[in-house]
């Protein structure tokens, strides 16, 4: 719905601000615009409603060149949203939420009920904050009210730049929590810029990098972290980011493939001698094509040598397994609860494909800290 | 006449022309009335016209600034070429020295305007007219308003000089005075002057607060 193709910014120095970038938004996607400062990642939002025309290419709106329009008809279009919110401090709130729709022609009677609604919408309670002014209220207030004013007229697309940047972390984190539930109902087309790769991560359906005015990639932050298609994407993500964002990270990375499986028609002394020369205190007991069965504890084993016949005896049934699909976080989640401090991983087929135990965990965890350690000595 | 005390002066010789004083109160409210208009309407339009073009914010607040070093009385006179003798040249030079610091503060007020606000604004989708207007005229007018008061009040002073070019005013009184040596005379337009600065300072404070929108003095 929202097309960019080849689109340039060069200013009248001859410095090229944005350079060539082609793109598509999908109606109802949250685009991430992110890169160090002077990236063109601002720029490049503020091409989409004109606050900073294009110089070449060509941006389209629902297939309507954006040139084609009226600036000022083309930005009541689409909604804005400051860092510096950037609210009219001579205005009540419920007046600066009212601009928009002001412009825009609605009637007096539309427009009250509106307000009311997106300051509900926002977390806002009309009674307490229609008729305050904007210098009553707190930074974090203030920007619900900017999310407000950009919703006023119902825009299909929101252009945010930076919106959480002034805010203390606190406040930060809880409207970026807000903006994705909000986004999750209203299912705009949002582009967003920040320099913060945890934002970004947190709130991009896609994210889009830049440098030096060009795009080097634009994909899902799943794909981002692990198909970096630059030196400088993967430089910019951190390597380290990943244990930050354990959601992110599929389980199949942390665990172990080599997984000590028995069958269950084996004897006792086999499964002791197995579970001696592994040094491991549970045997995962699969069929003849790997499908999982259960499980068997090495105590056990060897306290019920003698009484058993088959390993299948002391089988037990395991309930904390993951699909291959999971993510780290859900590895970690459940490690706490599991009662044998293991999680077989197994795919759609419930074939066993490797182990997550504390010590795997652990040491995926703790790689961030001595691959720091290295790269200090290295420099 | 001169063993008179000076109260005694003064009450002789309002007794004698409290018409003519009258008379020219009226003249000077004239004068400062008119000259201040047309330096309002002339100068908020320079001070918007400067924050539009900036190329021009040299030449204007400059201009106007030099025209505010020139001494009254010389402006006077070089205003009496150009208009004659009389109420005109008087307005005419009036009108000049009370433009700079209306177009000045009307510069600042709205240059002072957040950035913020106004890429709000525009991003919103506001034209260039609705941003003057809905935005920066209103966060601005405190700004020109006090512009507005000092130039009055310097206003009211320098009209006293309009007697010197035949313009009349109650700066006839004053220089009646001092050429024939009657301090009593002179209090008869000194006072009236004086109060009429002090009652446009007070009337000119009051519209500044008045003015300032709710949301700025909370």
């Amino acid at each position: 719905m929202l097309k960019f193709e080849n689109v340039s910014k060069v200013y009248d120095d001859g410095f090229k601000a944005v350079d060539s970038v082609s793109f598509e938004i999908p109606k109802g996607e949250l685009l991430v615009l992110i890169g160090p400062s002077g990236s063109g990642k601002s720029t490049t939002m503020k091409m989409i409603n004109r606050m900073q025309p294009h110089t070449s290419g060509k941006i389209s709106i629902n297939g309507k060149d954006n040139k084609s329009y009226v600036a000022s008809d083309l930005r009541r279009g689409i909604g804005y949203v400051i860092q510096q919110i950037g609210l009219f401090p001579h205005y009540t709130i419920e007046k600066n939420i009212s601009i928009v729709p002001e412009l825009n022609g609605w009637s007096q009677e539309k427009i009250k009920p509106r307000v009311n609604e997106l300051l509900e919408l926002v977390g806002l309670d009309p009674k307490i904050y229609a008729k305050r002014y904007p210098k009553e209220l707190s930074g974090g207030q203030q920007q619900r009210v900017g999310i407000a004013r950009a919703l006023a007229s119902d825009p299909e697309i929101i252009l945010m730049d930076e919106p959480f940047s002034a805010l203390d972390p606190l406040t930060r984190e809880q409207l970026q929590g807000e903006l994705i539930s909000l986004q999750k109902k209203l299912n705009k087309t949002i582009i967003f810029v920040t320099h913060d790769m945890d934002e970004a991560l947190k709130m991009g359906d896609r994210i889009a990098i830049m440098k030096d005015g060009k795009l080097l990639q634009l994909d899902t932050p799943e794909k981002l972290l692990h198909e970096p298609a630059h030196g400088f994407v993967e430089e910019f993500i951190g390597k380290h980011r990943i244990i930050q964002n354990p959601e992110l990270m599929p389980v199949i990375d942390i665990m172990s493939e080599s997984v000590v499986t028995s069958l269950p028609q084996s004897s006792p002394e086999k499964a002791i001698s197995l579970i001696r020369q592994r040094k491991i205190t549970d045997l995962i007991i699969v069929d003849e094509s790997k499908n999982l069965l259960g499980i068997v504890s090495a105590y056990d084993v060897i306290k019920k040598v003698n009484d058993i016949r088959t390993i299948e005896e002391l089988m037990q049934p395991i309930s904390h397994i993951l699909q291959d699909t999971a993510s780290a976080k859900d590895a970690i989640i459940m490690m706490d609860e599991s009662p044998f401090g293991l999680i077989p991983i197994v795919d759609e087929e419930n074939k066993v494909v490797g182990l997550v135990t504390r010590g795997s965990l652990l040491s995926a965890l703790s790689s961030q800290w001595t691959e720091t350690e290295v790269e200090v000595v290295a420099i | 006449m001169n063993n008179l005390s000076i109260w005694q002066q003064l009450t002789e010789q309002s007794q004698m022309r409290w018409r003519e004083v009258l008379e020219a109160t009226s003249v000077h409210i004239q004068l400062v009335f008119f000259s201040m208009l047309i330096a309002i309407i002339l100068g908020v339009f320079l001070g918007i016209l400067v924050t539009r073009v900036p190329k021009l914010t040299t030449l204007v607040l400059g201009g106007t600034g030099v025209m505010q070093t020139i001494p009254s009385l010389a402006l006077l006179g070089f205003m009496i070429p150009i208009f004659g003798i009389g109420v005109k040249t008087a307005i005419a030079a009036l009108f000049l020295y009370s433009l700079l610091p209306i177009a000045r503060n009307t510069y600042a007020g709205i240059s002072d305007v957040d950035p913020a606000t106004r890429e709000a604004a525009k991003g919103m989708g506001m034209t260039s007219m609705q941003i003057l207007f809905k935005v920066e005229l209103p966060l601005a007018i405190p700004v020109i308003m006090a512009g507005i008061r000092t130039a009055a009040v310097i206003n009211v002073g320098n009209a006293t000089l309009a007697a010197f070019i035949g313009a009349g005013g109650l700066g006839d009184f004053i220089f009646l005075g001092i050429t024939r040596g009657i301090d009593g005379l002179i209090l008869l337009g000194a006072i009236p002057a004086a109060l009429l600065a002090i009652i446009l300072e007070v009337f000119f404070s009051s519209v500044e607060r008045w003015t300032t929108p709710k949301g700025l003095k909370v």
